[in-house]
């Protein structure tokens, strides 16, 4: 009991491992400027296996289109739809940690911050790639935007999916933007670090000549203070709007007012369960125990316990109201969900989303690296069974002469393996090649960094009395 | 060579606590034209320097009230005089269906504004700088700090501000040439 009263007191100490500034620089630096290891590279090239069957899925679909899909009549939307809510319900984490959890002062993000904006953004690209392609006339895409053209044609303010196209498009951008800044300093440090032409060059450029001047360190701060102000409300709205593109439909099992919140809870789940996944092999590898440690991993897990238990309770509501509303058809499409043909993809729903996350109850499995990691991977399936499952509300609509069953055929398994492909080819390039640790935030949250930590006027009141 | 002018001149301190005091105390003695230089932010150093707030604020304002009348004024205007055409019996313009796409473009340029004024205000890009040839000046974004005053300070004279830095605990004082 007093041990853990302690530990509330006295929290365990950001940075583990009794690092100085110069440590921390070169322990983040290290991983850039070493020679890729034969992991990496073995890695890089299953990932560039995947990236590319990713590219031959898109050039046969735009050669023959979307019937090499498993689509039919009732279900127009299949996979395409399911995995774009994958990808961008997977980025949210990066943005929660980056903005939300910077305006709630949590120093403990400044670890993974990096990582999991690497993330947000990786995954975005996956995601904008299934919207992009799947509108079937490929060469007509740019109709989403709206561009003054010859045929005097605007898009449709109207409709959710072209509010869509602003929400995820503003998304990616602001991601970007956000993600960069946090990077300039740290890609000062490594152009200051180069040893050679090409390094310097490279690293110089991006990093724009930042030399870490109080007068910049003073309006940087501030455009980081507000980026992260913009961003809370923009990651809340982007789920909340990819939810519309369902809401505002008259689909039984979508035309529901719960799906803006219940979206965002299951994104952050799906998000921080990545960002585990991801996180758990890579300190390992690169040694960045010290940064990314055991209380890191708790608190994430925490945050998985709450958001799966929200979505738990979606689960719950959404039953309830179907049986409440006393609709016949939102009545049905929920019993035809929980033991209908898809009986099997919602039961693995439930289990992993509903079931996982409550092991975290118990300390011991939420401290437990391994335990941590399989667990994460049940939180991802879960998470992509959910958008699996909500799409099929399509496959029996009001007519049952139109019921029919959807199954994917093999271009939609190449292009969802193929997207992970793409991903991992993206973070692979990124760990190789940007410190994966914000350097000067971690040193900032070091307690040398505060000009008042007590070890300075120890230190002075000794040369005072020497002098 | 002869007429190459000063800079100014440029000391390392051993840590934020030591950077600190000599930033508060250089402008006490009515320097200017002075900086410090660290690898992060250092918590109090805007009191320190006498800086004023941040500009940036303002810039994220214009951009996001930029960003609104753009969002407001493209779908009214789109959706009523340019491409009139009713769509499932709803209005050619109503501010309800208008709110996600105003709110995320006014986000959208309120981070344009964000970014770009605040590299503006910093003066960035700026590739070159005269402390580049100062060869421990590279730590500056690893693990040490500096503290710069410039020759065009109406202060500045080589010997007074030499010993003032020396006099601050400043270590390696180097004339800088421009």
């Amino acid at each position: 009991m007093a041990q853990s009263m302690n530990d509330t007191i006295f929290p365990p100490p950001l940075v583990e491992g009794g690092h100085s500034f110069g440590s921390i620089t070169d322990a983040v630096c290290r991983i850039v400027e070493e020679k890729p290891t034969v992991g990496w590279l073995a890695a890089f090239g299953v990932a560039n296996i995947g990236a590319l069957m990713l590219l031959v899925s898109i050039a046969w679909l735009i050669w023959e289109g979307t019937g090499i899909w498993g689509l039919n009549n009732p279900v127009g939307w299949g996979w395409a739809i399911v995995n774009f809510v994958f990808w961008v319900g997977i980025g949210h984490a990066g943005t929660l940690i980056s903005a939300i959890l910077f305006l709630f002062r949590q120093k403990w993000r400044t670890a993974i911050n990096r990582f999991a904006e690497a993330m947000t953004i990786f995954a975005v690209i996956c995601a904008l790639v299934f919207p992009g392609i799947h509108v079937g006339r490929i060469w007509a895409a740019y109709w989403m935007l709206p561009l003054p053209n010859q045929m005097g044609m605007w898009p449709n303010f109207r409709s959710p999916l072209l509010w869509d196209v602003f929400a995820v498009s503003t998304y990616f951008t602001v991601s970007l933007l956000f993600w960069y800044v946090g990077l300039v300093p740290d890609m000062a440090t490594l152009r200051d670090r180069a040893k050679n032409k090409i390094a310097f060059w490279a690293y110089g450029m991006l990093s724009l000549g930042w030399r870490g001047a109080n007068r910049h360190w003073s309006n940087y701060e501030r455009a980081y203070l507000l980026l992260a102000a913009l961003a809370t409300p923009l990651v809340l709205s982007v789920h909340t709007i990819v939810s519309f593109d369902f809401a505002v439909s008259i689909i039984p099992g979508w035309h529901t007012t719960i799906f803006p919140p219940y979206f965002v809870a299951g994104a952050i789940f799906s998000g921080f369960a990545m960002v585990l996944t991801l996180a758990v092999p890579s300190r390992k590898i690169f040694g960045l125990e010290d940064f990314i440690t055991v209380r890191h991993i708790e608190n994430m897990n925490k945050i998985i316990l709450v958001t799966g238990t929200m979505v738990g309770y979606a689960y719950a509501m959404e039953f309830f109201i179907a049986w409440y509303s006393a609709s016949p058809y939102e009545g049905f499409a929920f019993v035809n969900r929980a033991f209908g043909p898809y009986s099997w993809a919602y039961w693995i729903m439930v289990s992993c989303n509903v079931i996982t996350p409550q092991f975290f109850w118990f300390k011991k499995i939420r401290t437990n690296v391994t335990m941590t990691f399989i667990l994460s991977i049940f939180v991802n399936i879960g998470m992509w069974f959910e958008r699996f499952v909500i799409t099929m509300s399509l496959h029996r609509d009001y007519l049952p002469s139109s019921w029919d069953y959807y199954a994917p055929t093999i271009w939609d398994m190449t292009t969802f393996i193929g997207s992970f492909g793409l991903f991992f080819t993206l973070f692979l390039l990124f760990l190789k090649f940007l410190p994966a640790v914000a350097i000067a935030e971690v040193k900032g949250v070091l307690p040398q960094a505060d000009p008042h930590w007590e070890g300075y006027h120890a230190h002075h009141a000794e040369e005072a009395s020497h002098g | 060579m002869a007429d190459r002018k000063n800079w100014g001149m440029v000391a390392e301190f051993d840590n934020p606590a030591r950077l600190l005091e000599a930033a508060q105390k250089v402008r006490e003695a009515g320097y200017q034209k002075f900086e410090v230089w660290s690898p992060f932010p250092i918590h109090g150093m805007d009191d320190a320097m006498g800086l004023g707030g941040s500009k940036v604020p303002w810039i994220t304002l214009l951009g996001g009230l930029t960003g609104l009348t753009i969002g407001f004024t493209l779908q009214w205007w789109s959706g009523s005089i340019a491409y009139p055409i009713v769509i499932g019996g709803k209005p050619l313009f109503a501010w309800q269906f208008g709110l996600p796409v105003m709110f995320e473009l006014t986000i959208l340029l309120s981070a344009f504004g964000t970014v770009f004024g605040m590299f503006g205000l910093n003066k960035l890009p700026r590739p070159y700088h005269p402390l580049d040839k100062i060869k421990r000046f590279k730590k500056a974004t690893d693990d040490a700090f500096f503290l710069s005053i410039e020759a065009a300070d109406a202060k500045f004279d080589l010997g007074g501000s030499k010993a003032l830095l020396e006099k601050l605990g400043g270590k390696h004082v180097t004339l800088v040439e421009e």
